[in-house]
């Protein structure tokens, strides 16, 4: 029986690992590698790796790190995928196809578009074309408005765009995306639990594997997220913050009658 | 014992190449066919389209020469598309030929069911063949790593060492003779995944 999956979610920054609160705030946690390897060492069901640096600045500052210089994100992705044994999608300033190939090379076993695909949806077409479905993952951040409406943004948060989150997961869908990534801009960093609501009308609008994300700030909000509708559920912050987050989650999951994979 | 990753132009190689270095593997990516004599056994890795990897494989004049070593008795492993391509047919966007090494034709899972949705992605376990040797030293139903919408349908089901279920049993892998193959990713499966490959490593001897 297929699982439902339970995945860390860890924002890159130029070159340092952040915790992010309403996709405004950023806070330095750590070092990108060392952290997935603490993660392969749980054991854990996948990983998402989202860059959102916003200029060419790589930094690890610190050089007690045992790695060499890492000055681009793409050797940080050379890196990760080294002591990652699990999947692994990757994120953040993909524009072209040739942007998706070199993360493959590089050790990403599927990659997500976001704002590019809105801007260029035949983009999700022509890069399931070339490495399939189940290798595009379309990204959805989310805004929830005071009135209740729901709305697709872009940029990090910073350009609204008219879309309504389950047309353009539909649409996505159709341009051959293989999974959507379901992000609220609002619930980010808050622990207030995800946007359920949000969560099952993308999921009824869709046929393909939703992941839902944002809002997680204890582990019962996992299981709502699965009720809701979600093959899998993600997290970020709480990752970084709890002791055992991975076994605590599972079982907490596990409670709620949810079937997951136990290490 | 040297391990040649094919390089057609449709993989995870990193990933692929990290899991058989750190099982202690021999492993070079060959990118080009005449290396695959240097190696004495072979990995088919692969994510993407049937049709694209078999025109990769194609142009990149790669099919003579796998057939080839494998006749000279070396293993190979497909892994995921891998796997799918070493049938007859594949029906992928649209229906063309495969290497047609173990017969059998390459079809979208399906089902009516409410809750069915595709792609088939994540972890989930596998029915193994009493004595099949890709599973030796693994926990019965352990989980492997799955993420593909299309499954393996042999001719002859002997070739089936495992199956899994997803709304409908399907060929999670596969054996005939020295030709092995993975509908799931061994490379992404964790301590189970890295055990089979470590198996895989084993059958000639590595």
């Amino acid at each position: 029986m297929l699982k439902n999956r339970l995945i860390p979610v860890l924002l890159l920054q130029n070159g340092m690992l952040v915790r992010s609160e309403i996709f405004k705030i950023h806070q330095i946690i750590g070092n990108p590698i060392h952290e997935v390897e603490r993660f392969n060492q749980w054991n854990v069901d996948e990983l998402i790796y989202l860059d959102i640096s916003r200029d060419d600045s790589y930094d690890l500052r610190r050089d007690d790190t045992k790695i060499r210089n890492l000055n681009n994100a793409l050797d940080i992705l050379e890196e990760v995928s080294k002591t990652c044994f699990m999947p692994l999608t990757w994120g953040g300033r993909i524009n072209h196809v040739e942007d998706m190939k070199q993360r493959f090379l590089r050790g990403a076993d599927k990659i997500t578009i976001n704002s590019a695909a809105v801007r260029t949806p035949e983009l999700i077409t022509q890069g399931a074309k070339i490495f399939g479905n189940q290798a595009i993952v379309v990204s959805i951040d989310v805004l929830c408005r005071m009135d209740g409406t729901r709305e697709v943004v872009i940029d990090g948060g910073r350009t609204p765009t008219g879309l309504r989150p389950v047309d353009w997961a539909a649409s996505a869908e159709k341009l051959g995306a293989g999974e959507i990534l379901i992000q609220s801009i609002d619930r980010d960093g808050t622990g207030t639990g995800y946007d359920l609501e949000l969560i099952r009308d993308v999921c009824e609008s869709v046929k393909v594997p939703v992941i839902a994300c944002s809002g997680v700030g204890d582990y019962s909000h996992y299981a709502k997220g699965i009720s809701a509708g979600a093959s899998a559920v993600a997290a970020a912050n709480i990752w970084h913050f709890k002791e055992l987050a991975d076994r605590n989650a599972k079982r907490s999951l596990m409670k709620a009658g949810i079937n997951v994979r136990m290490v | 014992m040297k391990v040649a990753i094919i390089n057609y132009g449709m993989g995870n190689l990193g990933s692929v190449y990290n899991a058989f270095k750190l099982q202690g593997a021999d492993v070079f990516i060959a990118d080009f066919p005449k290396q695959l004599k240097e190696a004495d056994q072979m990995v088919l890795p692969g994510v993407g389209a049937f049709h694209k990897g078999m025109q990769n494989l194609t142009e990149g004049g790669w099919v003579e020469i796998i057939k080839n070593e494998i006749g000279n008795g070396k293993y190979l492993l497909g892994i995921c598309l891998g796997m799918q391509l070493l049938a007859t047919t594949g029906t992928e966007h649209c229906t063309c030929a495969g290497l047609n090494l173990i017969p059998g034709t390459v079809k979208q899972l399906s089902s009516d069911a409410d809750k069915f949705r595709l792609p088939h992605i994540g972890w989930n376990n596998i029915d193994a063949r009493d004595g099949a040797s890709l599973y030796e030293g693994i926990e019965r139903k352990s989980d492997f790593y799955f993420v593909h919408s299309y499954a393996f349908y042999p001719e002859n089901l002997s070739f089936v060492n495992g199956t899994c279920d997803y709304f409908g049993n399907f060929t999670a892998s596969i054996e005939k003779d020295n030709i092995l193959g993975t509908q799931f990713h061994p490379e992404k499966s964790q301590k189970a995944g890295l055990k089979l490959i470590n198996n895989f490593l084993k059958l000639a001897g590595g």
